[in-house]
């Protein structure tokens, strides 16, 4: 089955080679890190997390946005996303795969990444995200490469892969929650510590997953003979609209809850992602920029999501996920990682940059995803395109 | 009775591992080992929760620090001397013990208008509080920071995988990561720590460190270095806190002293006088 992917268009080819060119320039930045020490990055004593362990929480939602079409269709017998399960998980093999890779870049020793199982600790949160991140990869591979297979070969899948199946749905709520728990149970970052963290995290998973899902396959509809059909792609944009508008939502009580209550602690990050803090004579407002262009975009992709002319039409729809994409990502993918450290619990303002160096090299970890999905994906398209012929 | 005794502390060491802290500072209470008010002091995690223990704080007087100007850059300047805290000249790689921070950064949550003069200006003597409950030890995915049976927090760098979720965990910002090789030089080729002291190790790029109450002093009968500095005017106070008949705990059951953030419930063992 893996012959097939090795044979492809020269797009494909070309996809290809755009992908391994970042991702040489990625390892190459790494090296230069790993040999330098992590100070090769913007972040400092103040900001101690940045873009990588911000990729790798946004990550995990795009992985566990899978199971917005393995869920319907195992647990509701949703007979029309039997088509694209197997897409559904191989994403997620991808953003897991991604979601790995952005921890061991954030490590300081990587080469002592295995303490974690060497000295196992159940106090603490990483040691259950390991777990469920590992376990989560585990059964999107097993459940994706089996019934792929066994469609490769014409023949029913066999019967005990269901029970992985059937697994790997309350498993994609784990992953999520979980990560969404390194930050909710940390005293003294009043911006992360709200219940609301998990929920709201699953919310957006479940529209930025399936929003990436809907427009790859817009992408093999135009360039391959795999259609996902048109009920599938409008019961995709239920979800992702619903989705959404529940994560909104949650925005909307956290806003609310800081601003009502008058709480500084609540509302200080808040102010700084949204309209900056001042320090002595110094407006820090580096995020607010990118803050306010989220927030704007994604009521506006909500609102387009209604409509049906939208929905119906491609070309329109496709501006409308991508947007949908741009603002989940950097709502979680930037603000809510990087906001918790400002201001830093001694109230001081620190603000973070990214350097070049660790902008190449989470665009390598972006490309290696990629490839993975792209390999995935180009496997699953040709079988499926060669049993429905 | 001996038997049930560690039977019951086994069974509330693993509640409390379960994050069910509660039962073992209830279990003290039962046993009518201590009263409300000292089970307040120390009721921390795991089997190390016993008053009977021995558990390090120390008291920071404020004032003397500001009648002595200067004191507390020489308390600063002996503890980053001695455990080789290296120096970068700059802020965002910056690596510290002990500091110093305004009022309004030490106490955010007491700030209110119209302050007492003095106290605007006084600085504050900060550094890891070695919490009775402390969160970085709960967020640590390998136990390379952990919580000694004195009361120390404390890390071991050689286990450290560098994850930094002790640094999100902290709500003082009293730990510091090496961003980058302490051993190394600057361009100009100045190296980072001045003077290597031989009797403490070095660390390595990419893991955590912070204050640790001077374990190896302590080890060989000696005060941490900056209560040693402190001491020609006892700006310093240090002891053990379940000592009734100890120093800290004769100031501390006489005059008033604060604590940074106690609504967080992490139960520090650095107290100030004001």
């Amino acid at each position: 089955m893996l012959e097939k992917a090795l044979k492809g268009s020269k797009t494909y080819w070309t996809w290809i080679a755009v992908l391994l060119g970042f991702i040489t320039v990625g390892v190459i930045c790494y090296i230069q890190q790993f040999n330098y020490g992590l100070g090769y990055t913007g972040m400092s004593r103040d900001v101690s997390w940045g873009v990588y362990i911000a990729q790798f929480t946004f990550l995990v939602g795009v992985a566990a946005g899978g199971v917005m079409v393995v869920l319907p269709y195992y647990l509701h017998d949703y007979k029309t996303f039997g088509r694209i399960t197997v897409l559904g998980e191989f994403l997620a093999i991808g953003a897991v795969t991604m979601c790995l890779m952005f921890i061991l870049a954030d490590l300081g020793q990587p080469m002592r990444a295995l303490n974690v199982l060497l000295h196992p600790t159940p106090n603490s949160m990483l040691f259950y995200d390991m777990i469920v991140l590992n376990g989560y990869l585990f059964l999107n591979i097993i459940c994706g490469w089996v019934v792929l297979h066994s469609e490769y070969k014409g023949a029913p899948p066999p019967k005990w892969y269901k029970i992985f199946a059937y697994l790997s749905i309350p498993w994609a709520f784990s992953i999520h929650t979980v990560t969404a728990f390194l930050y909710a149970g940390l005293p003294g970052r009043d911006f992360w510590l709200t219940a609301v963290m998990a929920p709201r995290f699953l919310a957006s998973a479940f529209a930025a997953g399936p929003s990436l899902l809907l427009l790859i396959a817009i992408i093999l509809k135009r360039n391959t003979k795999f259609d996902i059909g048109e009920v599938a792609q409008n019961k995709l944009c239920t979800i992702i609209t619903y989705a959404a508008v529940t994560n909104l939502f949650l925005v909307g009580c956290e806003f609310f809850t800081a601003y009502y209550s008058n709480i500084p602690g609540h509302m200080l990050t808040l102010d700084y992602l949204f309209w900056g803090i001042k320090e002595g004579t110094e407006v820090k407002n580096n995020l607010v920029p990118f803050m306010r262009f989220s927030m704007i975009l994604n009521i506006i992709a909500i609102i387009l999501m209604f409509l049906p002319q939208v929905r119906k039409d491609d070309s329109k729809l496709v501006p409308v996920l991508i947007a949908m994409f741009v603002s989940l990502w950097i709502d979680k993918g930037v603000g809510l990682v990087l906001g918790g450290f400002v201001p830093t619990p001694l109230e001081h303002i620190t603000e973070y940059t990214p350097t070049l160096g660790e902008i190449l090299i989470t665009l390598g970890v972006w490309a290696t995803g990629f490839l993975i999905i792209t390999l995935l994906f180009k496997i699953t398209v040709d079988v499926k395109v060669m049993r429905e012929n | 009775m001996d038997m049930k005794r560690r039977d019951f502390l086994k069974i509330a060491g693993l509640t409390a591992i379960a994050g069910i802290g509660a039962p073992t500072a209830f279990s003290r209470l039962l046993k009518g080992e201590v009263d409300g008010g000292a089970a307040y002091a120390s009721g921390g995690e795991g089997a190390a929760a016993d008053s009977n223990r021995v558990r390090l704080g120390m008291v920071i007087d404020v004032k003397k620090f500001n009648q002595y100007k200067g004191l507390a850059q020489k308390c600063i300047d002996a503890c980053h001397q001695i455990h080789n805290v290296p120096d970068y000249g700059n802020k965002k790689d910056e690596i510290k013990w002990l500091w110093q921070e305004r009022y309004e950064n030490a106490f955010p949550e007491h700030s209110h208008y119209r302050r007492n003069e003095e106290l605007e200006k006084m600085y504050f003597l900060v550094s890891c509080n070695h919490c009775d409950n402390p969160p970085c030890v709960r967020a640590c995915p390998t136990q390379a920071t952990f919580k000694m049976k004195n009361g120390i927090v404390a890390m071991d760098y050689h286990r450290c995988i560098g994850c930094r979720f002790c640094m999100a965990a902290c709500p003082y910002g009293a730990r510091s990561f090496n961003w980058r090789d302490p051993r190394g030089r600057s361009a100009d080729g100045r190296p980072f720590i001045a003077h290597v002291n031989p009797d403490f190790p070095t660390r390595m790029r990419g893991v955590v460190e912070k204050c640790n109450f001077c374990v190896e002093r302590l080890a060989e009968g000696l005060p941490p270095k900056c209560v040693e500095v402190a001491s020609p005017v006892k700006a310093m106070i240090f002891g053990d806190l379940n000592d009734p008949n100890s120093e800290i705990s004769r100031i501390l059951r006489s005059r008033f002293t604060i604590q940074r953030k106690p609504a967080l419930g992490t139960h520090p063992s650095l107290f100030y006088l004001i």
